[in-house]
């Protein structure tokens, strides 16, 4: 397709700003932009078509099937985007008084309580906007904490070899060394080298729970003791929650620190790839470190909260991103406590029945328990007919279904991480099954097929090398 | 309560004959059974017509742009947002998409990111965009970062001028490394003291930040802020929708240019969420410190034009404790908004927005000055944010102007003690000269 810039003519306008009724003010030279920027210059109607036609290329929720395991791809209610939309939330102001936006500060205030009732944490903050922002925030939070005690030896966050990128990266921007733990033969925790690795420059352990490999890990009220009683502390990564919703709550497990992100098991869009928003809950004796402010009651009355004692300060402006906050808020309305745990039963449910179509298929290792709301195969065997990964999935996208997250965790080789989520019916799955079963058949039998797929994409497969050493990061 | 959830009784049974369980609990026995709850305490779910009407009241009970005239910016602005941006950004298929994983498939995200990076190129005269951070303030935060990381300095010089949720949203980021922050100051035009400055800076200064216009609304002399500096890596806060008239940030030396996108066509939102956007000067080592994911060019096997994510090896998901920085989701569906609403207005519109806001924030001063109650503060020139001084009750005034349907400026005694009395106004194109005016009769009958 052209770029929006191509289809650029000299003179053409796609909107004409208010016209001035008060006198005009002269710039003085010396500030003046020298050279207008090549901005496009289109009509209304060249804008509206390009960007239609643009997003007639994306694949989405909205159009299929998108089991990206981690993601939580899950439908994205639309009652929830008109709430956002509403003049009163979406045209409202972060410095105006307090008393003209109480229902604001309300809609935050009943939102932190439902996510600590979700979570057994006991105060919240909303202000991250990611998962990885979330993640962030908490660690310093933790870090903060062993300072306050004048701990200052701790420098090391126990990270397991199967969890997300940004919990070894957040460990560094918070200043700690990240170590890694292997998982054992199960994909747990290797408790013996947890005992080992612990000691007092332990500062605390980030676990994701259901693990990436979709496991429960059985042992962390062992793994909680371990850490808590080397002084560390426990941090959740709340990537997996969709799993547990009304079966178990974070809180109870021993986590001192939790995030949500909400743009994954509260059903708020992923957006291209943002915004999420990513709150983080603590338990009391953390509350005093947390990002200020966060939202309180008094009476009747709401406000923003800025007495955390020992807050770690902000971690972004504002409050948070609050029109996910609003989508949020709705989807837990529309669900309530009963729906949410259902939600989490049959993302579940969904998860193992793939699981048990598949491994028919497909090598699915780990496979002695069942999943949680994901689990990992891989189509390593397929190497001997020169199909990798990401051949397989290549050709996923020319049977109109987005594949799962690939070569990831990175404990396992050639591994597709399959995550349904609950708002996918049986009959989507079984459809899965058959293109999963029928690839894997090309692959033995044909296999230039998937080494040359995708064949019906917009475009088809794309040189990253070339993307990376001739670098072209923008039209000119 | 299940228009979400598709399964039947019949697919539940069916599924877990094929499983080989005899129930859906028993998927979860790898929990600890003595953690294990039975419901969460949270009320009943509700039909779609109440949770609206519970939400609808909620909302209505702010006082909200459609209903109130706005005089306060402060990093979050009223601005005219043409009607195009929201029916495009509401596409499901742009807004229910990922990250763009599989390029072949999200070439419409891919391209309109790319599209982006260019747009904020060209407004900010920079040579290389990534495609978004979260906001303004964490993507000050980031560059500061990035600035120690490439120059293994480890003290950042940031302007009293800067808005002080950025400058604390660094100073929590640079906790972590050890990055030492030292403020320098302003003088009596509002624009940043150079001699204060030079006097700060020594060897470990890996950067220096101000913001274009600074906080209190004062445009930053640029040039002679580089040129005072040197080789330190230069930092620039700015407000894209300023660009239109302004000189680029990139023609004055700046290494760095970061800001906020609320201004380009995204509601207030209660500030957030926006994006942030960061760009660099065209520098092949630069880049590969950036943080964020970047979109490059490339060509599929056919030779074809597309769009990748590029330069993968800084983030985390390759580079894990070794990456650039944390930042996975970012703020994409933001930088739409924006790519819409500057193909909209094009460089015509961007320059007139910015000729707007220039003139009805001068006719605000002037108007205000008349009243005799209100003395203007700094004497530099500004875009649409003034100080001023008054002799009215600020509470009193308030809550006049509330009773009048108007939101104030900014009290900035709130954020700063010794700035009693001192207000922080805003007008935009959004302002017509009939609000500004009941504005100032609303002044003249207290």
């Amino acid at each position: 397709m052209e770029l929006i810039f191509e289809i650029s003519t000299a003179g053409r306008r796609g909107f004409i700003p208010p016209k001035s009724d008060v006198k005009g003010y002269e710039l003085s030279d010396k500030f003046k932009r020298s050279n207008p920027p090549r901005l496009p210059e289109v009509t209304e109607g060249d804008v509206v078509r390009h960007y239609t036609n643009l997003s007639r290329l994306n694949y989405a929720v909205d159009v299929g099937f998108y089991p990206l395991g981690s993601c939580t791809m899950k439908y994205n209610p639309k009652l929830n985007e008109y709430a956002a939309s509403f003049d009163g939330f979406s045209k409202i102001h972060p410095y105006q008084d307090e008393s003209s936006i109480q229902g604001a500060l309300e809609l935050m205030y009943n939102l932190q309580e439902d996510l600590k009732v979700i979570s057994g944490m006991d105060a919240m903050t909303l202000q991250p906007a990611a998962g990885a922002h979330g993640e962030f925030a908490g660690i310093a939070i933790i870090r903060a904490y062993h300072r306050f005690r004048k701990d200052f030896k701790r420098d090391e966050m126990i990270i397991p070899d199967s969890a997300h990128g940004t919990n070894p990266a957040t460990a560094t921007m918070n200043g700690y060394k990240a170590i890694e733990i292997k998982s054992d033969k199960d994909g747990m925790v290797d408790i013996d080298e947890l005992k080992k690795m612990v000691s007092d420059r332990t500062a605390g352990i980030m676990l994701t729970n259901p693990n990436t490999l979709g496991l429960f890990d059985e042992r962390i009220l062992e793994i909680a003791e371990i850490v808590h009683n080397a002084g560390g502390l426990l941090y959740y990564d709340g990537a997996n929650l969709n799993a547990i919703m009304g079966k178990v709550r974070p809180g109870d497990l021993g986590f001192d620190v939790v995030h949500f992100n909400l743009h994954k098991t509260f059903s708020t869009p992923h957006g291209m790839g943002g915004p999420g928003a990513g709150p983080i809950g603590v338990k009391k004796f953390l509350e005093p470190f947390l990002p200020v402010p966060t939202v309180s009651k008094k009476g009747e009355k709401y406000f923003f909260d800025y007495s955390h004692k020992h807050s770690i300060g902000r971690v972004r402006s504002f409050y948070g991103n609050f029109s996910v906050l609003v989508k949020a808020y709705a989807y837990i309305l529309t669900m309530g406590g009963d729906g949410l745990k259902r939600a989490s039963e049959m993302a579940v449910l969904n998860a193992n029945y793939l699981k048990a179509r598949i491994s028919k298929i497909l090598k699915v290792p780990y496979d002695t328990k069942p999943c949680m709301h994901e689990f990992v195969a891989t189509t390593e065997p397929l190497l001997d007919h020169g199909v990798k990964a990401l051949d397989f999935v290549k050709r996923m996208l020319d049977y109109g279904v987005h594949p799962p997250t690939v070569y990831f965790p990175l404990i396992v080789h050639e591994d597709l991480m399959i995550e349904p989520t609950e708002t996918e019916s049986k009959k989507t799955l079984d459809k899965f099954v058959e293109v999963i079963d029928k690839i894997t058949k090309e692959a033995k039998e044909n296999p230039k097929l998937l080494l040359e797929a995708p064949h019906v994409t917009p475009v088809r497969r794309l040189d990253d090398v070339r993307a990376a050493k001739q670098l072209v990061l923008r039209w000119k | 309560m299940d228009s979400y959830i598709p399964h039947t009784n019949q697919d539940v049974k069916e599924m877990l004959e094929a499983i080989g369980v005899k129930d859906v609990d028993s998927l979860f026995s790898t929990i600890p059974a003595e953690k294990r709850i039975d419901s969460l305490d949270l009320p009943d779910g509700m039909d779609e017509f109440n949770v609206l009407s519970k939400l609808r009241k909620m909302a209505y009970s702010n006082a909200s742009a459609d209903r109130y005239s706005y005089f306060l910016g402060a990093g979050i602005y009223n601005h005219v947002i043409p009607s195009a941006v929201s029916q495009i950004v509401s596409r499901g298929d742009f807004y229910t998409a990922y990250t763009p994983y599989q390029a072949e498939v999200s070439q419409g995200t891919l391209q309109s990111l790319f599209e982006f990076q260019t747009m904020i190129c060209e407004i900010t005269g920079m040579g290389i965009a990534n495609a978004s951070m979260y906001d303004g303030a964490s993507a000050l935060a980031e560059a500061v970062l990035m600035a120690s990381r490439y120059t293994q300095k480890y003290k950042a010089l940031i302007a009293d001028t800067v808005h002080p949720e950025y400058l604390e949203t660094v100073k929590t980021y640079v906790a972590g490394p050890g990055i030492k922050i030292e403020n320098f100051s302003h003088d009596e035009t509002g624009m940043v003291s150079v001699k204060d400055l030079k006097s700060k800076i020594d060897d470990e200064t890996a950067c220096v930040v101000v913001q274009y216009p600074n906080f209190y609304g004062i445009i930053e002399d640029l040039k002679s802020i580089k040129e005072s500096i040197g080789d330190i890596l230069f930092i620039v806060v700015a407000n894209p929708i300023s660009l239109g008239i302004l000189e680029a940030p990139g023609k004055l030396g700046s290494d760095i240019v970061v800001g906020d996108g609320q201004s380009l066509g995204i509601p207030m939102n209660l500030g957030g969420p926006a994006f942030g956007f960061f760009a660099i000067r065209e520098d092949q080592k630069l880049v590969r410190t950036m943080p964020g994911r970047i979109i490059g060019e490339t060509v599929d096997v056919e030779g074809k034009r597309g769009f990748v994510m590029t330069l993968q090896a800084r983030e985390q998901h390759i580079r894990r404790e070794k990456a650039t920085s944390n930042i996975c989701s970012n703020h994409a569906l933001g930088t739409l908004y924006a790519s819409v609403y500057l193909s909209l207005l094009g460089p015509a519109g961007l320059k007139e927005i910015g000729e707007l806001n220039l003139s009805k924030s001068h006719y605000l001063l002037d108007r205000l000055e008349e009243t005799g109650h209100f003395e203007r503060v700094f004497y530099g020139e500004f875009f649409n944010e003034f100080v001023v001084r008054t002799d009215l009750d600020v509470r009193k005034f308030y809550k006049t102007l509330f009773k009048n349907k108007i939101i104030g400026p900014l009290d900035l005694s709130k954020l700063d003690k010794g700035m009693q009395k001192h207000l922080l106004f805003c007008a935009t194109e959004a302002n017509t000269k009939e609000e500004i005016d009941k504005l100032i009769s609303v002044v003249e009958a207290i």
